[in-house]
């Protein structure tokens, strides 16, 4: 696997490059469409990108945890945790490199 | 939210711009996250999450039907972290 990591300013140089708006209005522009899948999942409704794949907000019950160190027993206590879904075409995006057969999307 | 719900929220909250370009936007977000994993590349975007591939080790697998074992191949799932802010919003605002 390659290792390098990619940041917002990557993401907004890409918009910038593509739409041909200011790279201000490009960085807040993806800023905007960040903020606008948190509001949806704050709300607790999932967003779905088709071929991307689709965020979802789980309900976890309260369980006993242990502190690891000192082996005490504590309450985790119940909260919602995101879950994401590839796609199928983003999966086999990912493993197209690595197959000897094609993939088709 | 659908992708085609939030391109017509990012329309909304910005009048002034082609509906053209604005799907231009949310597609070259996603394509551009999915391009660097299908590299390998890690996303981290701070506050919202971080998208990486890990890879799942070749194994001996079974026909679940005919219990014959089969040869599964090595391959890479995409995985996406929460972040920290997300994941507290999501524990406070919902």
């Amino acid at each position: 696997m390659a290792g390098q990591t990619v940041t917002r300013a990557h993401l907004g140089e890409a918009v910038y490059q593509e739409v041909g708006l200011s790279r201000n209005e490009s960085a807040d522009l993806l800023e905007t469409v960040l903020n606008l899948v948190t509001d949806s999942l704050v709300q607790g409704d999932p967003v779905k990108i088709s071929s991307f794949g689709s965020f979802s907000v789980r309900q976890k019950g309260q369980r006993i945890g242990r502190n690891p160190k000192t082996g005490e027993e504590v309450p985790i206590l119940p909260r919602k945790v995101l879950v994401f879904r590839p796609s199928q075409v983003l999966k086999s995006r990912i493993n197209r490199r690595a197959l000897s057969e094609p993939v088709s999307e | 939210m659908t992708k085609s719900e939030l391109i017509a929220r990012l329309a909304a909250a910005n009048p002034h711009l082609y509906q053209r370009d604005i799907e231009r936007i949310v597609s070259t977000i996603f394509d551009e996250i999915s391009a660097a994993l299908a590299r390998g590349d890690r996303v981290e975007l701070r506050g919202f999450g971080a998208f990486s591939v890990k890879s799942r080790g070749s194994r001996v697998g079974r026909n679940p039907r005919t219990g014959e074992a089969v040869q599964v191949s090595e391959k890479h799932i995409p995985y996406f972290k929460t972040g920290k802010q997300l994941r507290e919003k999501l524990n406070t605002g919902g």
